[in-house]
């Protein structure tokens, strides 16, 4: 397992990804962190301004948190975990066991039209890192 | 498992403070984020109960310099201490790079701390990793509680109890006044960089 490296043309490849599915739609940030909730790429629109570490820390925890009430109860896994603000909405996707895409939007972007782009956002980015096993 | 992004040159390890209920792992890292601002960028973030126990964690990321060309950002986390948070104290382990255990040099916690100990050596066997491998640093902390009249354990006993076969090592401190939080600190860091640094060419 070689997750904890990652080559600086995999991450070119995989912010272009991510501008193009899902910055150019119009969220505020696209994040990709681990399990571990260490951050693996950061794309905004240069206008959200806030502690990206302190976010990756506690979004890993919440992911975590979360998965493992799944289990508790039987399931395998809660597939969608979005947190629905006034302003501002937060989407989690699992990218696979080891990597999360979080997505921040606001309110012109509907859910349906997000999870749409992640997923094939996530198709793309999963080619992108399988690459280097 | 620390992580590195050979584009941006920065690595991120993960360091936490581990050890039985009220050991004093948040005062550590308070001391910490009091104590060194100028390497602190933002703020701490402690998810905690009304009482001021450690629900979840505690995080404080903690900017070190480079090496070799290499953004080295240290991101210490606390566990919680009390028996029933195991399941999110394991969570907290997740992808850990190293590992303070802070032990209550009170007598009365003398058992407390061989089972946080144990413990720990379970929760890491479940992520493959191992307590004998993995850079640890023990902390054996309250030791100002001797000036008040409070049985306090020998560094002796200590040792026996939690140190005699992993040889890691170990600091007397006093997270509240600080007396060897840094040096543990520096310690663990030091560890931590140099098994990480093999990864870096
Ligand atoms: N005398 C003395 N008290 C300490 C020391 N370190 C911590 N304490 C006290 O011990 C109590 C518990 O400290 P915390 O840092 O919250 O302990 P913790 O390990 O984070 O506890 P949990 O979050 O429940 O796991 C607090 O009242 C601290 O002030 C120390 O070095 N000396
Ligand atoms: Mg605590």
């Amino acid at each position: 397992m070689n997750y904890g490296i990652v080559s600086q043309e995999q991450l070119e490849a995989i912010e272009e990804i991510l501008t193009q599915k899902l910055i150019k739609l119009g969220v505020d940030c696209a994040i990709i962190i681990d399990m571990a909730g260490n951050i693996i790429t950061v794309k905004d629109n240069s206008k959200s301004k806030y502690d990206i570490y302190s976010f990756a820390a506690l979004a890993a925890g919440n992911f975590a948190t979360v998965d493992a009430m799944a289990k508790l109860v039987g399931e395998t896994e809660f597939s969608l975990l979005f947190h629905k603000g006034q302003d501002s909405n937060i989407h989690f996707s699992k990218i696979d066991d080891e990597l999360l895409l979080i997505t921040m939007f606001g309110r012109d972007i509907s859910l349906g039209f997000l999870r749409l782009n992640v997923v094939e956002a996530i198709d793309q980015i999963k080619k992108v890192w399988d690459r280097q096993e | 498992m620390s992580f590195i992004n050979l584009k941006d040159k920065v690595v991120q390890v993960k360091i936490v403070y581990y050890g039985p209920g009220r050991c004093g792992k948040t005062t550590n890292l308070e001391y910490i984020n009091r104590k060194f601002r100028e390497q602190i960028q933002s703020e701490m973030v402690s998810l905690k109960t009304h009482g001021d126990r450690t629900l979840f964690f505690d995080f404080l990321p903690f900017h070190m310099g480079q090496i070799k060309g290499y953004d080295i950002k240290i991101q210490l986390y606390t566990v919680p201490g009390q028996v029933k948070y195991n399941a999110t104290r394991k969570l907290v382990l997740k992808g850990v790079d190293g590992i303070v255990f802070v032990a209550d040099a009170m007598e009365k916690q003398r058992e407390k701390n061989i089972r946080s100990l144990n413990q720990l050596h379970e929760n890491l066997q479940a992520y493959k990793e191992s307590i004998f491998k993995i850079p640890l640093v023990m902390q054996y902390n309250k030791v100002d509680l001797k000036d008040h009249g409070i049985p306090v354990l020998p560094i002796s006993v200590l040792q026996q109890d939690l140190n005699s076969r992993l040889q890691v090592p170990y600091f007397e401190a006093s997270a509240i006044t600080g007396y060897n939080v840094a040096a543990t600190l520096k310690k663990i860091i030091s560890s931590t960089v140099v098994s990480i640094q093999k990864k870096l060419l």
